[in-house]
């Protein structure tokens, strides 16, 4: 009997809850893989099906939320092997799952902790309370492969976003991976979306594109690249993100600014009387 | 008929200089190498007064005060000590608040029962409340140990002269910045006043600096190197150019743009309050908010009650001098502003929209405009997208709820909306529907230093107002 | 007038004839946001009228006082006496006008009607078993009748706020419509007593049910409960009269009483009449001050814009 031949896994795009080739047909090799080149047609795609997945899943309750990002946590330690077998540090997976359970509780908590009521001087009920700005656009940090990409997606949708994602340029098989993490996870598609590829031929077009609200340039290592994404981002005044310093700690506590600035405060008045 | 005699407040109680420098390091100094421009009241077109123009140079020495007042004495005092002379300043507001309603109605044309039973008001509650948070950051809920950013360049509108000046100023220092604040070319005369207060309050120099000028000015400030953070409320086409203008730099960004929100009129609404509502929501302060209720949405089955009680009402609108205490609608706050409030009204007549104003005398002298309403607008008028900044309402109907959330969003902007309706599950119903950082149910238009303030997409990013007002200008 | 004014009339006029075809209606009234009504009535308060249009002001609420005494020991000689001050309420100056209306107990009505007979100024009784009204319909009809065929030409009476606040708005409505009839001749002026009625809402409802009963004039209190006039009560009155006028073509006049006793206070409802109805209702026959230290202060408030030196009490009749 011969040797069993193995099946290889081919490494596409996510978009809309599927796994599509790149429209263009194109390809790189990288981590002795080929994987998809996305172009900037790839990109309006997964903008738009980010959008299409606002209404749900900003509209969701924020519970539901909460579960379904456990349940991502819960998935992914069924995977462990998986993603060390990609070459991601035993740690490094471990933090990152646990980085998705922080982030899972919370979802029912940050509208507590950043919102709140008003004394007004007036006989007025006044409530501030955060919502998704909508759809962002992600650059994810070339490394740590796992954690960096769970640690800014994560607070981009816990609170309601939809997400774009330019995935690490050198090190893009985690995020592939992760997206068949979040497909099996009861995450609706098209909540995250995620793009491989380089960086120059996507996110311009995110950044530019004026149905996303937000971006976060926290993967860009070229200053001149992030400048000139900010300015792109500026036509339609998107939220942003600026890069994170070269030497962040992605194990320490991540703070709550990734996720507020994502989000927009509606302040409602109504008056009190009988 | 009962005819109002004129009911003048006195101007005498504002004394005016002929020429004033610019307010840096503490002390009112010549430009070096600016020029002067004149501040005119816009209700008669008589110069006030004669007012620096700040140049690169005046402001990059405005600048290099506030970083040296943030290093040597602001940023190391105790937050309970920056409080006080917050407090003090807050004060001495309130005790010259005459004064200022006077010189903001002069220098604005806004009404005077406007500067004095609004503006004023608020600018000292302002200051007031952001007092009290200088000594209690770690307690704000941006981590134990808030770091202001340094200096903040300001740069401000000319609609509510001082009470943009206050919702920049008050926090920036509460939270131990300094500022640089460059007050609209048309309206720089409070600005200076307030120079005075600070004088007065002893609150120590370079703190604040008042640089006067017009768009040059502010570009010079805004992409000065020695900033830390930049707050802008204005146009949005300025506030994208100062977006770009700090890509890929290390400043801070707080934007208060503009705004087109839909006040919507459903038909179990408290219709006589509706009515308030929308002219309130329209016709104060001449139009001249950025969330100002300028697209009217009325249900269809309602829409002409609605509008017989509109037009009724506007009839009562005086319009005219300022300072008349009974004065309600004042004069636009310059010749270009009336241009583009004229240009964009022909646009509604000449896409068919029906216009009508109440009989109305306009005075002869200065900028006036009368209040204004087109029917029969559809979403893809120009009134009905584009920011009119003055007393013209655009009135559009829809049928059901949904309609109404999507005739509302589907706008660029996202500052603020209203909802008029009797029925509590569908304000919230609505609320969450609608894309706005500020709605106002059965009420518009008001404002309280503890609420947030701000917009969603391109009304701007950032609150000012409340604990959310802090954080535009803490290290977080 | 447009055919749907004449059907929306005819409808109006049915309304009486069933409990559920009334509430309703009442209930189908826009509501009143409470917050927002305050505002608007302050902000009107806030109007600074001087000089020329003081004086026109001044002269106008005097026409428009219905001067009142109310009280167990009211005597032939006090009501006299008042009478006396309506006719000529500054002695020392004959360009000053008389009052609207003099208002009494119906026991005081003929000794009143001596006095004012012929001369323009209005006798108006209170009535209906005034102020609370709770006493069985037959007495407070012939407490009406009593009080007209005494020479009152104007009656005050009060709603039963009991059964207005039950819901039964049938029994009101008749009870007004019956008072109406007992008046024959005489103009009725309908007391809501709005400080029972605790909310806006029910003001309008039971403004628009005393004008859908026939009530000539609508009226706030009777002044024998702690809340009486307000700015904002008024507001919400005033706007009822003047949409029954554009639905039925009937104007119905206004009468704020208690509480109102100085010229600014009097001023700001004039303000408000002015620029709630305008002209049409600036006019004694269809505005009306209930109140009695208030003329004095009308008073010496125009002696001041006469003489340019302020007045005192004690140049001014106590009556």
């Amino acid at each position: 009997m011969s040797e069993r031949v193995a099946v290889r896994k081919t490494y596409k795009l996510f978009i809309g809850g599927k796994f599509p080739r790149s429209e263009s047909g194109r390809s790189y090799l990288v981590q002795d893989a080929n994987v998809s080149l996305a172009s900037r047609k790839d990109a309006r795609d997964a903008v738009v099906a980010a959008r299409a997945a606002v209404k749900g899943w900003a509209g969701a309750t924020a519970y539901n939320r909460g579960q379904i990002l456990y349940r991502v946590a819960e998935m992914l330690e069924g995977r462990r092997e998986q993603f060390v077998a990609l070459g991601v540090p035993a740690d490094e997976v471990d933090a990152a799952i646990d980085r998705w359970v922080w982030y899972a509780g919370w979802s029912d908590k940050l509208t507590q902790v950043y919102g709140g009521a008003n004394p007004v001087a007036g006989p007025y009920f006044n409530l501030s309370a955060p919502e998704p700005t909508g759809v962002v656009a992600v650059v994810a940090p070339e490394a740590p492969a796992l954690l960096g990409l769970v640690s800014v997606i994560a607070p981009a949708i816990v609170t309601g976003n939809t997400v774009v994602v330019a995935a690490s340029p050198t090190a893009p098989l985690a995020a592939v991976t992760l997206a068949e993490v979040l497909a099996t996870s009861d995450l609706p598609g098209g909540v995250v979306n995620i793009l491989t590829g380089r960086l120059p031929e996507t996110v311009p077009t995110l950044a530019a594109h004026m149905d996303v609200n937000a971006i976060d340039l926290t993967g860009v290592t070229d200053a001149s690249l992030a400048a000139d994404l900010e300015v792109k981002a500026a036509q339609n005044l998107k939220r942003v993100l600026r890069p994170a310093p070269a030497d962040h700690d992605w194990t320490a506590d991540p703070g709550i600014t990734r996720m507020t600035t994502l989000l927009e405060t509606k302040t409602v008045w109504h008056p009190k009387g009988v | 008929m009962f005819e109002y005699a004129p009911a003048p407040e006195s101007r005498s109680v504002v004394d005016i200089k002929p020429s004033y420098g610019l307010f840096v390091d503490g002390k009112f100094v010549d430009p070096t190498d600016g020029g002067s421009f004149k501040s005119i009241n816009p209700a008669s077109e008589e110069v006030l007064a004669e007012v620096a123009e700040a140049g690169a140079q005046d402001v990059d020495r405005a600048v290099r005060a506030a970083r040296q007042a943030y290093e040597r004495v602001w940023g190391p005092m105790p937050g309970r000590d920056r409080a006080k002379y917050l407090f003090r300043i807050a004060r001495i507001i309130q005790e010259r608040s005459r004064e200022l309603a006077v010189l903001e109605s002069l220098d604005n044309g806004k009404p005077i029962k406007e500067s004095r039973d609004v503006d004023l008001p608020l600018v000292a509650a302002h200051f007031f409340y952001y007092a009290g948070w200088a000594d209690k950051l770690e307690h704000a809920g941006f981590g134990a140990n808030p770091r202001p950013l340094g200096v903040a360049a300001q740069v401000i509108p000319w609609n509510f002269p001082l009470l943009m000046l206050a919702w920049k100023i008050a926090p920036a220092l509460a939270a131990g910045n300094t500022v640089v604040l460059k007050p609209a070319e048309t309206t720089p005369l409070t600005a200076l006043l307030f120079a005075e207060i600070c004088q007065q309050a002893d609150l120590p120099a370079g703190v604040v600096n008042i640089v006067t000028g017009a768009g040059d000015t502010g570009r010079a400030l805004v992409e000065h190197a020695g900033v830390d953070k930049v707050a802008f409320t204005g146009s949005t086409e300025v506030g994208r150019a100062i977006a770009r203008s700090v890509a890929g730099t290390r400043k801070k960004l707080t934007l208060e743009l503009g705004g087109k929100a839909a006040n919507i009129v459903f038909d179990d609404a408290p219709i006589d309050q509706a009515v308030e509502g929308i002219v309130n929501g329209i016709f104060f302060n001449q139009g001249h908010v950025c969330c100002a209720g300028s697209r009217l949405l009325i249900q269809e089955n309602v829409a002409d009650r609605v509008l017989e009680s509109l037009k009724r009402r506007m009839a009562q609108l005086r319009v005219g001098d300022p300072l008349d205490k009974n004065t309600d609608i004042g004069a636009i706050n310059s010749a270009a502003q009336l241009e583009r409030i004229r240009e964009l009204s022909d646009a509604g007549s000449a896409e068919g929209a029906e216009r009508w104003s109440p009989p109305c005398e306009l005075p002869e002298r200065g900028f006036w405009f009368a209040p204004t309403i087109f029917t029969g607008v559809t979403q893809a008028h120009r009134i009905a997208r584009e920011e009119i900044f003055g007393p013209v309402l655009s009135v559009l109907t829809f049928r059901t709820p949904a309609e109404a959330v999507e005739k509302a969003n589907n706008t660029p902007y996202g500052l603020s909306a209203g909802i008029w309706t009797d029925k509590g599950s569908r304000i919230l119903w609505m609320a969450d529907r609608l894309r706005a950082g500020v709605v106002w149910a059965n009420t518009f238009n008001k404002f309280d230093p503890t609420s947030p303030f701000g917009g969603y997409k391109e009304s701007g990013y950032g609150r000012e107002g409340g604990r959310h007002g802090l954080e535009g200008y803490l290290n977080v | 007038m447009t055919a749907t004014a004449t059907s929306a009339r005819s409808d109006l006029s049915e309304l009486g004839r069933s409990e559920t075809a009334l509430r309703t209606f009442l209930h189908g009234l826009p509501g009143v946001d409470q917050v927002g009504a305050e505002q608007r009535a302050a902000q009107l308060g806030t109007r600074s009228i001087k000089t020329t249009a003081k004086a026109q002001a001044i002269d106008l609420a005097i026409r428009m006082v219905d001067l009142t005494t109310l009280e167990g020991a009211d005597t032939p000689g006090k009501v006299r006496a008042l009478a006396a001050k309506a006719l000529r309420p500054d002695p020392a100056d004959p360009s000053c006008p008389h009052v609207g209306a003099v208002c009494v107990y119906p026991a005081m009505v003929p000794y009143v009607a001596e006095v004012l007979r012929g001369s323009g100024v209005h006798l108006a009784s209170v009535a209906t078993a005034f102020p609370s009204g709770q006493a069985p319909l037959e007495i407070k009809l012939a407490d009406t009748r009593a009080a007209v065929e005494a020479g009152a030409d104007e009656i005050d009476m009060v709603i039963n706020r009991g059964a207005f606040l039950a819901g039964r708005y049938s029994e009101v409505y008749d009870e007004i419509v019956a008072t109406k009839s007992a008046c024959g001749d005489a103009h009725l002026k309908v007391i809501l007593e709005t400080g029972e009625l605790a909310t806006y809402d029910n003001v309008r409802r039971a403004s628009w049910l005393a004008m859908l009963a026939g009530g000539d004039f609508i009226k706030t209190s009777t002044g024998k409960v702690p809340v009486a006039a307000t700015l904002p009560v008024t507001l919400v009155m005033l706007e009822a009269v003047r949409d029954f006028r554009a639905a039925t073509g009937r104007q119905v006049g206004v009468k704020p009483a208690g509480g109102i006793k100085t010229t600014k206070d009097a001023i700001k409802y004039l303000v408000m009449v002015n620029e709630t109805v305008g002209a049409d209702w600036l006019d004694p026959d269809w505005f009306r001050f209930g109140a009695s230290s208030l003329l004095n202060d009308l008073l010496m408030q125009r002696t001041k814009l006469t003489t340019g030196t302020y007045s005192g009490p004690d140049y001014f009749t106590l009556d």
